[in-house]
Parts: structure tokens; sequence; C-alpha cells
């Protein structure tokens, strides 16, 4: 009676502590996302943890037979091991895609309803040009830029004939 | 896995080679572009400036400008 009592209180005390332990086990474990983290990178060839976390049995069996000489493992199993360690091999990971024609369409796109917008702002928003843009006015104006032979040796007066009054050929 | 077994591939020095390879098509581009320059736009030019100035007159040139009334100071 009284040993049973005194095993109740020091069960009591085992289960309690453990509780608290296990308890404390979840409080204390690391959250995923601040653990290494499995990727797949060019420049990170050999990452801190294998690809699969959770083996299955036979996956385990393989990892056992691993530890024995690898002359025994079959090619199946070899690239099985390596499944299991990598997600993908660097020609997967380096293969190339068709995203680029997606990029450059969009951007076409959207360059093109820029150009819409643009036609509607002159139509509707932006006010006259100022005279100095009217033909006659740019035609008096370069006939005073060559009067006074602008640049002649290689820019505009250059390819002014004046013995002939025209452009050069 | 194939049944045939691959060459092995090229282990080390591969920085080495890109560097090298780089190095020499650099080398060529440059002196290629600096002689097309040289060529093309620095001696056209120098030309061009000596072919004007060989039989410029001034005064001819004024007289011209002159009468094409764009100076203020004289007509």
């Amino acid at each position: 009676m009284l040993a049973t009592r005194v095993f109740s209180l020091v069960g009591k005390r085992a289960i309690s502590t453990s509780v608290c332990v296990r308890a404390h086990e979840s409080v204390v474990k690391s959250e995923d996302f601040s653990l290494s983290a499995y990727v797949d990178r060019r420049d990170h060839p050999l990452p801190e943890v294998a690809h699969v976390k959770h083996l299955s049995a036979s996956q385990k069996a393989l990892k056992e037979k691993e530890k024995a000489s690898w002359s025994s493992l079959s090619m199946d199993e070899k690239v099985e091991l390596y499944r299991i360690k990598f997600k993908e091999s660097f020609a997967e990971m380096n293969r190339g895609s068709n995203e680029w024609k997606t990029v450059v369409g969009g951007a076409m796109f959207f360059i093109g309803f820029t150009a819409l917008i643009i036609m509607w702002q002159k139509r509707h928003v932006y006010g006259p040009l100022p005279q100095s843009f009217d033909k006659e006015w740019v035609a008096k104006q370069t006939k005073r830029m060559l009067d006074m032979k602008v640049n002649p040796i290689q820019g505009l007066a250059s390819k002014w004939d004046y013995e002939k009054n025209e452009w050069k050929k | 896995m194939a049944p045939e077994v691959l060459p092995k591939p090229r282990m080390r020095g591969l920085l080495a080679r890109r560097l090298r390879n780089h190095m020499a098509v650099a080398f060529v581009l440059s002196l290629g572009v600096a002689a097309l320059y040289k060529f093309r736009v620095a001696d056209r030019r120098k030309k061009a400036y000596a072919d004007f100035y060989r039989n410029y007159d001034v005064m001819k040139d004024f007289e011209e400008m002159r009468k094409a009334g764009i100076f203020q100071s004289v007509k």
C-alpha cells in the first residue's frame, strides 16, 4: 500500500518530467525555415541537406547498403541514391526555357500600348508646335546657316555645292 | 546510365583557360577597333581639314558672307 503510494508519486514525477521534456522539445525544436534548405544552384553544388528528408523503407535499406562496398551497388541503385540526395541534375537545372519569348513579347506589347497613349496625347493634350518648326521658317533658317558657312569642313556647309546652289550629290 | 564510358572532362584550369581565351579575343578586338577608328575617322578628318585649308582664302569667304547679308556690323 505504502509502496504503491510511493511508486505512484515517483511515477507522477516521472510522467510530469517527461511531459515537461516533451513540451520543451516542441518549443526548442528549430523551425524548418531556420534550418539550411536544399537548393539546386550552379554556385552551390553540394547543399547542406539532402533533397529527400523522410526516407521510405526501401530507401532506408538502400542507405544501409551504401555503407558497404559501393561496387556491390547496381546502376539503378546508384541513380536512386543520387536522386535521394539531389533533386535536379546540373543538366536539368541548367536547361533553357522559352521564357524569353514571353518577356520580349510582353515588352513589345506594352511599348506598343505606350505608343497609343502618346498618339492620343498629341491629339488631345499638346498645344501647337512653335512657328520655328514651319517648313518655310526651317528653309529660311537653313539658308542663313549656309550663308554663314556653318561647319564648312565636315558638317552642314560642306554638303552644299556653292557653285551650283544645290546640295552635293 | 549509358553503356559506353564517357571521356573524363577537364577538371582543372577552367578559369585560367577562360581568361586566356578572353584575353586573346579582347586584344584582337581592341586592336581592330583602334585601327578602324584611326583610319576611318581620325585620318579622314585630318585629311578633310588639310584639304579645306590648303587653298582657303579667308577674305573671299568673308566677302561671300557679307554679300549674303548675315553680318550686322558690315553690310
